[in-house]
């Protein structure tokens, strides 16, 4: 009785998963708000979906302070983030660089812009075309963490890989 | 949106011999608030009345702001000024101790405004200067209250005025994180604020062009940061073309308005580029592998100062307008930015980091006699008023209910205080004195 049980929502499970896969992708990325719009991400157990990419492939990599060189544990992320976009091949990516608010607007406008362009470095030192790579900086502009000491800033200092199929 | 003022200029017959001239000098020392007075001004008619009382407060409120002036109130005066061209009783001021005497007159006929004004050096027994005559509409009366308090500051210190400016910055709403960002442009003194962009996109670092019609800033508009020319009166914008897959910021105006100097990012690196506005051509002013930005030229335009880590870290450089070998200015323990130079070609302010603390500074353009103004957790792009004696400049508070607001310190270090915004404000921009 209960392999049966299991079975059924196994099946089910699959079927959840397929219909949503190829919801329709209309939004871009604005400079106002975060980036991925949740209402078109799919399932987190789609592993072609955005929400499997965020939660399962990671979509970020931080830096030191004033640094933008991609560490072991940030190679690690990137080289999962390759693999993901070799087996998605129709997801374009946009690499947001950001900085932390212990700097000026202009020079961490730069700094973010310097972090996006490492880790697309990366990815297109690894095979990924650099056309589907977009990258942008919100500089100091859209914290994650909202503290005004190390522990939050180290998360701030962050490039974040947004997937979309959007064309652009 | 600038008026034309007719200005005249009358004499006051009566001459005497003049003792010492009554002087602020404001860049030395300890300051004691000279004492002067303002009886309200003369309505002309009844239907002046009003008006005369609101520009005489504008007037004593742009007076006091500035830290060099003490009213000597109503309640102490012997006699008072109720004819404007009745003869001045000095002793009576002398008296209370009134160094300086200022009267005037309102007159509002219809749609039209007239106000006259004569400032007397009350232990001199002489005017000050010659008596002036400003005209204008009746929706003027803020910017002739403004010319007044200029006139009066600039013949007791010897410096130009600033009240008649406006400041361009960027209004604030909203949670830290997810902040509602919006073009606003307000007197220099936090009145008649408006908005000029609706908040569906951010922008960033507002500035004048030497007319005060234009604005240049940076937006997110199209999702990536690109340069914006916005029209002051009309709120029409135009984006500033680049280059698909660059980012273009930190834009500024040549004195001579003819061309704009900005940074460009592209494949990571940020060089400062100069645009001819006539013909769009562009010509690239630093090439070097590290971060490149925030230039600001000298009033003269033949020279950049701008901020570059090439060294390592954030410094200041100086460089001739049309690029080329830059010479460091920056000398002291830390980490300098947003050079701005200051209208009178003498100064360069700052905002310096050093051992965790934000400070707003200025040095002389050689880098010499570098000076701190300002200390907190962050104090960041300064902007000279129009006669190089205010800065104002940002202060964002710390912790997840920081916010950001505007601030203003004299360039002695003096006389720190918040500028009244309705929101939330980050990256002022002083406009060139009106006309």
């Amino acid at each position: 009785m209960i392999k049966f049980v299991f079975y059924f929502y196994a099946i089910l499970g699959i079927f959840l998963g397929g219909c949503s896969q190829n919801a329709s992708t209309q939004f871009s990325t604005n400079g106002n708000l975060n980036s991925s719009n949740t209402k078109f991400e799919g399932e987190v157990s789609d592993p072609g979906s955005i929400a499997f990419f965020k939660n399962n492939v990671g979509d970020r990599v931080l830096f030191s302070i004033d640094q933008s060189d991609i560490d072991q544990s940030g190679k690690d992320v990137l080289l999962a983030q390759v693999d993901w976009l070799q087996k998605n091949a129709d997801y374009k990516i946009i690499i947001e660089g950001h900085a932390d608010e212990r700097g000026t607007r202009e020079y961490n406008l730069a700094l973010g812009a310097r972090r996006a362009n490492s880790a697309r470095e990366f990815l297109v030192s690894r095979g990924i075309e650099s056309t589907r790579i977009q990258t942008v900086s919100f500089g100091k502009e859209r914290p994650v963490e909202l503290c005004s000491n190390e522990k939050c800033y180290r998360e701030n200092r962050r490039a974040v890989s947004v997937v979309s199929n959007l064309n652009f | 949106m600038l008026k034309t003022f007719a200005i005249i200029i009358f004499i006051n017959l009566a001459t005497f011999a003049q003792s010492a001239p009554l002087r602020i000098t404001i860049t030395e020392g300890v300051i004691e608030p000279l004492p002067y007075a303002a009886p309200e001004f003369i309505g002309e008619t009844g239907a002046s009345n009003e008006l005369a009382t609101k520009i005489t407060e504008l007037v004593k409120s742009d007076l006091l702001s500035t830290g060099l002036f003490r009213e000597v109130p109503k309640s102490s005066y012997i006699s008072g000024i109720d004819n404007f061209n009745s003869p001045v009783q000095y002793s009576d001021w002398k008296a209370i101790n009134v160094q300086a005497l200022l009267t005037g007159s309102v007159f509002v006929t219809g749609e039209k405004l007239s106000v006259k004004f004569r400032l007397f050096d009350v232990f001199s027994n002489n005017e000050l200067g010659k008596g002036l005559q400003f005209n204008s509409s009746k929706q003027g009366w803020r910017r002739i209250a403004h010319k007044v308090a200029d006139e009066v500051y600039s013949r007791i210190t010897g410096e130009r005025g600033y009240f008649d400016s406006r400041v361009v910055y960027v209004a604030e709403t909203g949670k830290k994180g997810s902040r509602k960002k919006r073009l606003a442009i307000m007197d220099f003194d936090g009145a008649r604020s408006k908005y000029l962009t609706d908040g569906s996109y951010i922008v960033l670092a507002p500035r004048f062009s030497p007319t005060g019609e234009r604005v240049l800033y940076t937006s997110y508009e199209t999702g990536t940061p690109q340069i914006y020319v916005i029209d002051v009166a009309t709120a029409k914008r135009t984006v500033l073309k680049n280059r698909k897959g660059t980012m273009s910021f930190a834009p500024r105006f040549s004195p001579d308005g003819q061309s704009v100097v900005y940074s460009l990012e592209q494949g990571g690196n940020t060089d400062i580029y100069a645009m001819n506005l006539r013909n769009s051509s562009r010509a690239r002013l630093t090439s070097a592998p590290s971060i490149e930005t925030a230039p600001s030229f000298s009033p003269d335009g033949s020279k950049i100062v701008f901020e570059s880590d090439r060294s390592g870290t954030q410094q200041l450089y100086v460089m001739s307008s049309l690029g080329g070998s830059a010479k460091r200015i920056s000398s002291g323990d830390g980490r300098y930015g947003t050079p701005v130079w200051s209208p009178r070609g003498d100064r360069i302010a700052f905002t310096k980091q050093s051992r965790g603390r934000f400070h707003i500074g200025v040095m002389r353009i050689d880098g010499s006699k570098e000076r701190l103004l300002t200390a907190s957790f962050l104090d960041e792009g300064p902007t000279w008023s129009p006669n190089g004696r205010v800065i104002m400049f940002t202060r964002e508070t710390q912790g997840e209910q920081g916010v950001s607001a505007l601030y203003s310190v004299d360039i002695s270090g003096r006389n720190l205080k918040k500028v009244k915004t309705r929101d939330g404000g980050s990256d002022p921009s002083w406009s060139p004195l009106g006309k």
